[in-house]
């Protein structure tokens, strides 16, 4: 299960230390460190109120920790720290080598414009000046994400809720990142499409080589991307391990706890 | 507004006030943003908008910034869409006729301070010339992010693919870019400026021009400024390059084929007519014996 050996990278990409955030009196996040390597899928599990989208928030960079660091280890080998980045250079690496895919579409997406545009979106932002190649990328992504590409100048609203998460995949992936982070990717859809999206999901993570950090509180969308699994309670990390080893053979009590809250079908 | 009634204006300056109505204070304030703008080509300068005896939206930014960099010797011509003649245009000069007591006039080449709303003056401009504009909303990002804040920050950083996002959009809607006003421009292949209201027709005009122009906005309190022979791009995508409006027939008036042209609906039979909206264009030009009729 170790597909960072299996790619010979031996850095990790993504190095958190010691992150703290605190709100008023609740310490959403205590203490948190891990370590994520390129082409590994990190899921991050517990219910909700456990700090794991605080956590997620800090890691993408969106939210400032009260402490810690956020070290990634950029194309070029160099460490940043995405928190002690100037503004312009981490907006650059949000748009180039980072990408969030949020649980609500409508959070991730811009509603007001045209799928196509919203897939160019980045693509503009980097300095591309051609519609006509603008406009084939964008095609060509939602064709790679399963949307007709006949909906490329139909706004979101129109699209289902499974075609605006897949947009909004499709939007994120369109300027090749590294490093992806997923909220709930498929949360809020009924388990067709859900099962559907984590196909498209585990192809596209296989295919690019994406380092994911994905959020869930889902643990049957845990066993099936993640690689390795880190159980959250109460801002922190009670156990960390191989998803299958986790799930099948819980040691905390939190995570035996949760591991037997799963309803049987 | 006849040259007449002009100088009968002036004549008659209205006592108990300032000259140009501002006091001294305020103008050096706007003065002072005035020069940072120049300074920083495209960069909007927040300033202290003062209440102006009229409402806002009918060019309480012009006449601040008109005021503040008007002289008594200066000759002063001020048009609302071309136009010397519409209520705007004759008011705000009127204004400043009996505030300040400059001289007025509606020809182009005579005027040292041109304030405008919503056009460039068909008739070149020289080194000698200041253009003031009336700007409602000085903001070019402010339809696509409603953050202040943001907005700034994308200026800030030179992030200007939301601009860029809205002229696909309007591609992919309607086959070409839809904007024909207040064409989004780079200044100086800095800062991305809102030309304000004036038709894409005239964007041209903004590049290089040897004039100085500068952009008041009175509502939204911001000024900012072109400095003369200044490079101004308009937006636009390498396969569907910026391209300025066209008309099959020249101006009914006068003839021209070169200028803006308004349709003027005649009749409830769907007449219309085509004229220049530069009125002070096309009664030159037909003061030199050009007919519409006569092409």
């Amino acid at each position: 299960m170790s597909a960072h050996a299996a790619r010979g990278a031996d850095h990790p990409i993504l190095s958190v230390r010691h992150l703290s955030k605190r709100f008023g009196r609740v310490q959403a996040v205590d203490d948190v460190s891990f370590d994520l390597f390129p082409g590994e899928v990190l899921g991050i599990v517990g219910e909700s109120g456990s700090g794991k989208t605080t956590l997620l928030r800090a890691v993408a960079g969106q939210e400032a920790p009260d402490t810690g660091a956020v070290l990634y280890r950029d194309r070029w080998g160099g460490l940043v720290d995405l928190h002690a980045l100037p503004e312009g250079r981490r907006r650059r690496l949000h748009r180039t080598d980072l990408g969030l895919v949020q649980q609500n579409p409508r959070d991730g997406l811009r509603m007001g414009v045209s799928a196509g545009a919203n897939v160019g979106e980045r693509l503009m932002a980097l300095g591309h000046r051609h519609y006509g190649t603008i406009r084939q990328s964008a095609h060509d992504w939602l064709a790679r994400v399963e949307v007709d590409p006949a909906r490329l100048d139909d706004p979101p609203a129109q699209l289902s809720g499974g075609m605006q998460q897949r947009l909004q995949i499709a939007r994120n992936l369109v300027s090749e990142p590294r490093l992806v982070f997923m909220d709930e990717p498929t949360g809020g859809l009924d388990v067709s499409v859900q099962a559907r999206l984590l196909d498209l999901l585990r192809g596209l993570v296989g295919e690019l080589g994406l380092a994911v950090v994905l959020v869930t509180h889902d643990l049957g969308v845990a066993r099936l991307l993640a690689h390795r699994l880190m159980v959250m309670q109460a801002g922190r990390v009670v156990e960390t391990g191989l998803t299958d080893q986790v799930l099948d053979d819980p040691q905390a009590a939190y995570s035996q706890l949760l591991v037997s809250s799963i309803l049987p079908v | 507004m006849s040259a007449h009634a002009d100088s009968l204006a002036a004549a008659q300056t209205v006592e108990g006030y300032n000259f140009a109505y501002l006091d001294e204070q305020t103008k050096r304030m706007i003065r002072r943003s005035l020069l940072k703008a120049v300074a920083i080509p495209g960069y909007q300068v927040p300033f202290a908008s003062r209440e102006m005896p009229l409402p806002y939206g009918w060019g309480t930014g012009g006449i601040q910034v008109t005021a503040s960099i008007l002289g008594a010797c200066d000759t002063l011509k001020v048009i609302d869409q071309g136009a010397d003649d519409t209520t705007n245009a004759v008011n705000i000069r009127a204004f400043f006729a009996r505030t300040a007591g400059v001289a007025t006039t509606t020809r182009t080449e005579e005027a040292s301070v041109i304030q405008t709303r919503h056009r460039i003056p068909e008739t070149p401009l020289t080194d000698q010339q200041i253009l003031v504009y009336q700007v409602p909303i000085p903001e070019p990002l402010r339809w696509l992010e409603p953050r202040e804040r943001e907005t700034r920050m994308l200026h800030a950083l030179g992030e200007y693919g939301l601009m860029q996002v809205s002229l696909y959009e309007d591609i992919a809607q309607h086959g070409r870019i839809a904007k024909t006003y207040n064409y989004p421009v780079q200044v100086s292949g800095g800062y991305i400026m809102a030309p304000s209201p004036i038709p894409k027709f005239d964007n041209p005009k903004l590049h290089r021009n040897p004039a100085l122009q500068l952009f008041g906005a009175g509502r939204e309190k911001r000024i900012y400024a072109v400095p003369p022979y200044t490079d101004v791009r308009s937006l636009d995508f390498d396969d569907y390059p910026f391209d300025v409006e066209h008309w099959d027939t020249a101006c009914a008036l006068c003839g021209a084929t070169d200028s803006y042209l308004d349709e003027i609906v005649t009749d409830d039979a769907g007449g219309r007519r085509y004229v220049c909206s530069d009125s002070d264009y096309c009664d030159r030009r037909r003061q030199a014996g050009d007919t519409g009729a006569a092409r």
